[in-house]
């Protein structure tokens, strides 16, 4: 690699050609501020906090969008440069809703932390913001123009990696707005939902759509009894939100934080993983061997289910006709569990915690009530959202003793712990399919090929002569690169996992703040670690489950399955 | 007009964009582009409907409200600033019988602001179409909009 000679702060140092100064300066512990700067985006150098002083150059440099040169000699603590960024913090404030107390991003907000880091004081330049509308149309997603900084990361995530671009820049020079089209609603626009804009917005302009009064409610009413349900992915997440190392497992942390908000049955989103791959697993049989439409495309990213609907309804036979695990558990409580506690559907309270924004949206729709009256899952949270209402409460996150899930749906195998990774519900799929269609025991359970960050991945599996040829996509730029080769019949595969979210659901829209791949990939490798320290590691062998057929379901795909478990998608298109 | 047509002449590629939408709009009877446009030339040229609203947005010499036929654009740029281009706007609001950015009830003329039009040394200056008239006065300017009032259909 070709190493330069640079100089910070009179500190010498080598670093590789082509590093931003701001790398660079993050090398020798120099952390300079920056909010339109993003390490998996396009450098935009837009908002100009980055700036530092290199000698020899007529005017400041954004640190992010220069690149190093050698013997390049640079300051990035001079007072010329501590005055620039006040000013240029200032501006913007000058032009923002400055309501930090009451806004829902007070404490983990960008703007914020840089303006008492470089100590604004006051604000010299008189506010000139024209209030806008905060645009509330989605259950899934807020925006809040007054919030906004122009840093355009939204549009970037939006564009680059979902390639839906909804959002972009209207307008020009100080009078610039993002918004979608003809400045339209969120939802009636064909946005799917994904939050992703939300998890890279530094300011509180796009964030999920608060609904933690209704489970506060909910938990202070005597005559509910309020269950809740956590997904896979939140387990890897939520620690981050309390100063853990990203990559923490928290698993028995947040059931007993959750028994402390006063859920009264905490269950695993889990288990109705492991339901879904075995109703999904016979499903791709079924196809198989009486000539369904294949590829078969999984069904549990709402996300996803959004963007098929909204821009290839034409596939919609593809798709699977599970219902998604969050949705199972919903129907399975309130059609089910209900009955076995003696309750009416109607005294149960059902919550899940979810990484996503999109599955508020899920939640909400209309065929997902089992009685036509109340919905199977009431109120969706994202870890976020948790995460607040464990500090509304005072909950040491870090103190707390681990507590166990609750019998009889918190038992659940590896298999359904992975299905927060981008792969996992494919893996967790070849696991059954192959003893299945075998009847012999897997000897190597990790299906490596199918695992990581990589945007389209392949693999093949043997079934006894046949071989089965899988893919697995993550993000929905990816998603229409498989849609267009289905279209033209060039997607010689069976069964296709396709995640709306890159990296999968642990890097879904509801997740804490930040989004990077370095983040992904550590919570992606605590998934695979909880996995292997789970003693049951397949679906099928879940006793739970199993008991669940024998006693209630008979048999995947029956009709009991039918009516509870499986749904119909439709054409959206906008 | 059609859009089909204007891309079918200019090229559907992001770069020959601009042209096809101008040429478009100056088809149009309002000197502007309706959603429906909007919409049309995403279709056309596959580049999404927010980017076609984002650049609709970003050129004043588009627009997206129902203009006059002869579009008044005023240098507001400092040169002409200082030179009295807000005498200009006081004229030309007084003879229309409009405000900055309306149109008038004939919907022959509507007032915009440009930014420097590269004439500073005739400023105070304006442009109509593509002609630009500077070093302007009251009267000037009275007589520039009745040629313009005067003029047939072309
Ligand atoms: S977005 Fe940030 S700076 Fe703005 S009000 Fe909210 S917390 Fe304060
Ligand atoms: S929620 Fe997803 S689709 Fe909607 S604007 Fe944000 S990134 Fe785009
Ligand atoms: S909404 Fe957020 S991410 Fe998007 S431009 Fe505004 S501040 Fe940046
Ligand atoms: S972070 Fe460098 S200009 Fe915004
Ligand atoms: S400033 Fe008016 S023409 Fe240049």
């Amino acid at each position: 690699m070709n190493m330069l000679n640079i100089k910070i702060n009179n500190k010498e140092i080598k670093v590789a050609k082509g590093t931003s100064i701001l790398n660079a300066a993050k090398e020798v512990g120099i952390n300079i501020p920056n909010l339109c700067y993003h390490p998996d985006q396009e450098v935009k150098a837009n908002c100009r906090v980055c700036v530092v002083e290199v000698h020899g150059a007529k005017t400041l440099q954004a640190s992010c969008a220069t690149e190093v040169k050698e013997g390049m000699v640079i300051r990035t603590n001079t007072q010329k440069v501590r005055q620039a960024r006040k000013v240029v913090i200032e501006l913007l404030l000058a032009n923002h809703d400055m309501d930090c107390t009451s806004c829902k991003k007070n404490n983990q907000c960008g703007l914020q932390e840089i303006a008492a880091n470089i100590g604004v004081r006051e604000s010299r330049f008189e506010n000139v913001l024209e209030k806008q509308e905060i645009d509330t149309s989605s259950p899934a997603i807020e925006r809040d123009p007054n919030k906004c900084i122009r840093c355009g990361r939204c549009i970037q995530m939006c564009t680059e990696v979902q390639g839906l671009a909804i959002l972009d820049y209207v307008g020009r020079g100080g009078l610039v707005d993002i918004k979608p089209a003809f400045g339209m609603y969120l939802n009636n626009t064909a946005c799917v939902a994904c939050g992703q804009c939300s998890v890279v917005c530094p300011v509180a302009a796009i964030t999920e759509k608060e609904d933690i009064e209704q489970v506060w409610e909910a938990i202070n009413n005597p005559n509910k009894t309020v269950i809740v349900q956590t997904a896979p992915a939140v387990r890897v997440s939520l620690g981050e939100e309390f100063g853990m190392e990203p990559g923490k497992i928290v698993t028995g942390k947040l059931v007993a934080s959750l028994r402390a908000l006063g859920f009264d049955k905490i269950f695993d989103t889990d288990f109705t993983a492991d339901l879904t791959i075995i109703e999904e697993g016979h499903e791709l049989l079924k196809r198989l061997n009486e000539g369904g439409t294949l590829p078969m495309l999984t069904s549990c990213s709402p996300g996803w289910i959004n963007f098929i609907e909204q821009y290839y309804p034409n596939l919609l036979p593809h798709l699977s006709s599970c219902k998604s695990p969050q949705q199972m558990f919903g129907a399975l409580v309130k059609g089910y569990y209900a009955e076995k506690i003696g309750k009416s559907p109607e005294d149960i309270f059902s919550v899940s915690i979810m990484p996503c924004t999109a599955k508020k949206f899920e939640a909400k729709r209309e065929e997902m009530s089992i009685d036509g009256k109340n919905f199977d899952v009431d109120v969706v949270l994202t870890t976020r959202e948790l995460a607040k209402m464990l500090r509304q409460a005072g909950v040491d996150f870090n103190m707390i003793e681990e507590e166990k899930y609750d019998a009889p749906f918190g038992l659940s195998s590896g298999a359904g712990v992975i299905f927060g990774a981008t792969g996992g519900v494919m893996e967790a799929a070849l696991r059954t399919v192959y003893e299945v269609v075998t009847g012999k025991t897997l000897e190597n359970l990790d299906f490596k090929a199918v695992r990581g960050l990589e945007g389209i991945k392949e693999a093949k599996i043997d079934l006894d002569g046949t071989i089965v040829k899988v893919a697995i996509v993550h993000s929905l730029s990816k998603a229409k690169k498989i849609m267009e080769l289905i279209k033209e019949g060039k997607a010689d595969y069976s069964f296709i996992e396709i995640m709306c979210c890159p990296g999968g659901c642990i890097g879904g829209g509801g997740q804490p703040f930040g989004g990077t791949d370095e983040l992904r990939i550590k919570r992606i490798n605590a998934i695979y670690e909880a996995d292997k320290e789970l003693p049951i590691r397949k679906s099928h062998e879940n006793p739970a489950v199993n008991k669940l057929y024998k006693e209630f379901l008979i048999e995947p795909l029956g009709e009991k399955s039918h009516h509870l478990l499986h749904t119909k998608y439709v054409d959206r298109k906008k | 007009m059609l859009v089909k047509e204007a891309l079918d002449k200019y090229g559907k590629t992001p770069d020959k964009l601009i042209g096809a939408m101008l040429a478009y709009q100056k088809s149009t009877l309002c000197n502007y582009l309706t959603e429906e446009d909007i919409k049309e030339f995403a279709k056309e040229t596959k580049i999404p409907e927010s980017r076609i609203y984002s650049i609709a947005s970003f050129y004043s010499l588009l627009s997206m409200k129902e203009r006059g036929k002869y579009i008044v654009m005023v240098c507001y740029d400092v040169p002409c600033y200082i030179n009295g281009s807000v005498n200009v706007v006081n004229e030309l609001e007084k003879i229309l019988e409009i405000k900055m950015g309306q149109t008038t009830t004939d919907k022959l003329f509507t007032i915009e602001y440009s930014s420097c039009l590269g004439c500073c040394d005739k400023a105070p200056a304006l442009q109509i179409g593509a002609t630009l008239y500077g070093n302007l006065t009251p009267e000037k300017i009275s007589s520039i909009l009745s040629t313009y009032r005067g003029k047939k259909d072309e």
